[in-house]
């Protein structure tokens, strides 16, 4: 009788796990309807989280990677806590102070077309290629105005005439994600357009060469001209880390809409087993089956629901965002603007989401269907041959 | 000593409280290796739970359960549900088979959390069922058969860890006499394989059968001293 | 075939899939035609100065974010709520850090 004790090894232990898991998908296939749609439902949760941790991330690395060649600090004037225009004599003594290589003064604005009900983003650049009547626009804005090189582009001034102005070029969508919007234009033109006096730029940006000292430039700024406001280029990047914080009004609701409908897939489980489950895990029982083969049972039920829509989830949300172009957040993301820049996004590095998502899904999951089995699993056999 | 001998066990459910049921009341019993001993008496007397405590499915409140010179009473929960698995097999009143499962499967469950090799299970597992005359229900789900081939496949999974005592709880209680007859068939061939059997049964085609070793009566909860030791045959 | 093993294939084909994801992911992040498209958009945002991503166009403040004043989103009104989408998507900027106002001077 000795033999019946011997330790048992590993390739036992394996046929054992293959064997045990025969019978949880037998046991789940009893009840396919309900299993499947539990499925559906958690791929759909675990959809919805791997969705907005992909993109919130895809975007912060984007913004990180390509915000690195924005202006080191910008200026701007406040006038009544509202932004106002720069006066061009501020460009001088702000290149003047030390640490700052160089001042430039930008002029930019917005343009809202009423024929075609989108904004457009007006920029002078600091050295424009084009003629005084031309434009080069970004590939959003040739969309919505139909505009080729050569192509007429009427603007209405300020004063209520319209400047005609030429496409010279469209800016390729490679860029689109930084360009989509633009209209970029001659200084001349621009004053024509928005009808703001010569000697008043919208900003100025400063170059500071050493990023040290970025910091107590923008405080020389601000003893300088009390009025002005600086922000410094770590500021913008704070700004995108800050994109999609889940604390935002969006998330916050998608995030909430996903825990609750995973909490209903849980509470189904955890409010206990049905008769019949215990019934059938009493016959385990008098059969010979100790407690931790139920229990193990229990576990690969949950691990087996668990680890498939989490599978299924996590690709439908790689191959929506980043293969398919992203068609259901469309809608959310374009909100009331006709103009919605081409979107082409780039996954961003880490494991370390999916790490999270499947600890915070696939562990209570689990837990809800072990756990409401234990006193059925510990129950003594005999009670179902008294039944 | 003999094979299976309790020792004035009792059991006692929901012990202390307004509802307490003494189902087994100190009984003595000795089961004699490779014999055929049928437990008679009416329903409420007993045979269920002394038939658990016999094969190792609950433990006695008081008394002491030894199989084979061992004793089972002070044995862990782990080694008690270890030898119980490998020393018994249990035929079940309403068969208890699992729904959803093929007759095949559920002749294998017993197995499963074993660990042994899949392909020899599955020979051995059809093997059983073939001798039982179920080699063309095989892969039919147990929910689907008719009552005399649920029985055998009770009997084939009580049968696939190859145990030394089987144990059967009103086994004919569902079935008609021509079924009872075959019941009786395979106990005997089991017997005569040397297997032990401990059979609860009221009914007569059960317990007054030729090859039945010795019957015991028990009332409430005792053994009645009439009939106690009506033996028969070569037992011991 | 057996159940175990049927499912066995599913979950290593989607393991299969995922990491052909990571990839892929890997590969547009890192590769010939990721690094140059980033470049591309570096150089563009030097060359115009460019401060904000193009993400929405509908308000503003969540076309340029970074360049917005707290005013912005409550322009018609100090306790009108968000009416822009895009508003609710973006979180307000961080305040910057300003330096202290000056202890008041002995009278």
């Amino acid at each position: 009788m000795s033999q019946d004790l011997a330790p048992r090894p590993v390739s036992s232990w394996l046929e054992r796990q293959r064997s045990l898991l025969d019978f949880t998908l037998a046991s789940l296939s009893r009840r396919t309807g309900k299993n499947l749609s539990l499925l559906a439902v958690y791929a759909l949760v675990v959809f919805a989280l791997a969705s907005v941790l992909l993109l919130t991330e895809s975007l912060r690395a984007e913004a990180r990677a390509v915000l690195a060649g924005a202006p080191d600090v910008v200026v701007q004037r406040l006038s009544a806590g509202r932004h106002d225009l720069t006066p061009a004599d501020r460009v001088e003594p702000l290149a003047a102070i030390r640490g700052v290589r160089g001042a430039v003064g930008r002029r930019w604005g917005y343009y809202f077309g009423r024929g075609s009900q989108a904004n457009f983003t007006v920029m002078v650049p600091e050295r424009f290629w084009g003629a005084e009547g031309e434009v080069v626009v970004g590939e959003g804005v040739a969309r919505v105005r139909a505009a080729a090189p050569g192509a007429e582009f009427p603007l209405r001034g300020a004063d209520g005439h319209y400047l005609h102005l030429t496409v010279r070029e469209v800016i390729p969508a490679t860029t689109a994600s930084v360009t989509s919007d633009l209209v970029l234009l001659s200084d001349a033109a621009f004053g024509r357009l928005f009808g703001q006096p010569a000697d008043r730029f919208t900003d100025v940006a400063l170059t500071v060469p050493n990023a040290k000292e970025v910091a107590t430039v923008a405080e020389k700024v601000t003893r300088l001209f009390p009025d002005a406001r600086p922000i410094t280029r770590q500021e913008l990047t704070r700004t995108y880390e800050a994109v999609f914080d889940w604390r935002s009004g969006l998330t916050v609701v998608i995030l909430s809409a996903a825990v609750l409908a995973f909490a209903l897939v849980a509470w189904d489980k955890a409010a206990g087993l049905s008769a019949e489950e215990r019934r059938e895990i009493g016959i385990l029982k008098a059969i010979g089956w100790e407690t931790s083969d139920v229990l193990t049972v229990k576990l690969w039920e949950g691990a087996v629901v668990s680890l498939t829509a989490f599978g299924l989830g996590w690709l439908a949300a790689y191959g929506h965002l980043f293969l398919g172009g992203a068609p259901l957040f469309e809608p959310v993301l374009r909100g009331w603007s006709t103009l919605s820049p081409a979107r082409r996004l780039v996954p961003a590095a880490g494991g370390l989401e999916v790490l999270t998502l499947f600890i915070l899904t696939v562990v209570p999951y689990t837990v809800a269907t072990v756990v409401p089995a234990w006193r059925a699993a510990t129950t003594d056999p005999d009670a179902v041959m008294r039944s | 000593m003999s094979y299976i001998q309790l020792t004035d066990v009792r059991r006692v459910f929901h012990q202390g409280r307004p509802d307490e049921l003494t189902a087994v009341d100190g009984v003595s019993l000795a089961i004699e290796r490779g014999a055929i001993t049928v437990l008679r008496g009416p329903s409420g007397s007993g045979k269920t739970s002394l038939l658990a405590l016999i094969g190792g499915m609950a433990r006695p409140t008081s008394g002491r359960i030894h199989l084979d010179g061992r004793e089972l009473t002070s044995l862990p929960e782990r080694f008690l549900t270890e030898v119980r698995r490998r020393t018994f097999g249990f035929v079940f009143q309403q068969f208890n088979l699992v729904r959803g499962l093929s007759a095949l499967e559920n002749v294998m469950l017993p197995a499963y959390p074993l660990g042994g090799s899949r392909a020899a299970l599955v020979k051995h597992a059809t093997a059983l069922l073939e001798s039982l005359g179920l080699g063309h229900r095989v892969r039919a789900r147990a929910d689907w058969l008719s009552g005399g081939e649920a029985q055998r496949v009770a009997i084939a999974r009580a049968l696939v860890n190859r145990p030394a005592v089987v144990i059967a709880d009103e086994p004919t209680a569902n079935l008609d006499s021509k079924l009872s007859q075959e019941f009786m068939r395979i106990a005997a061939d089991l017997k005569s394989g040397g297997t032990t059997l401990v059979i609860a049964s009221h009914d007569p085609l059960v317990h007054d059968a030729p090859v039945v070793d010795r019957t015991v009566a028990m009332r409430d909860g005792r053994l009645d001293g009439e009939g106690a030791a009506r033996s028969r045959g070569s037992a011991a | 075939m057996r159940r175990s093993d049927a499912f066995l294939l599913v979950l290593g084909l989607l393991a299969l899939l995922l990491e052909l994801a990571w990839v892929d992911a890997a590969e547009r992040r890192a590769g010939p035609e990721g690094a140059a498209v980033r470049a591309a958009k570096l150089a563009m945002v030097r060359r115009l100065g460019l401060t904000d991503l193009c993400l929405f166009t509908e308000a503003r403040y969540t076309r340029h974010p970074s360049q917005a004043d707290r005013f912005a989103p409550f322009q018609d009104h100090p306790q009108a709520l968000e009416h822009f989408p895009s508003g609710s998507l973006m979180a307000p900027p961080p305040l910057p850090e300003l330096p202290a106002d000056p202890a008041p001077s002995a009278p």
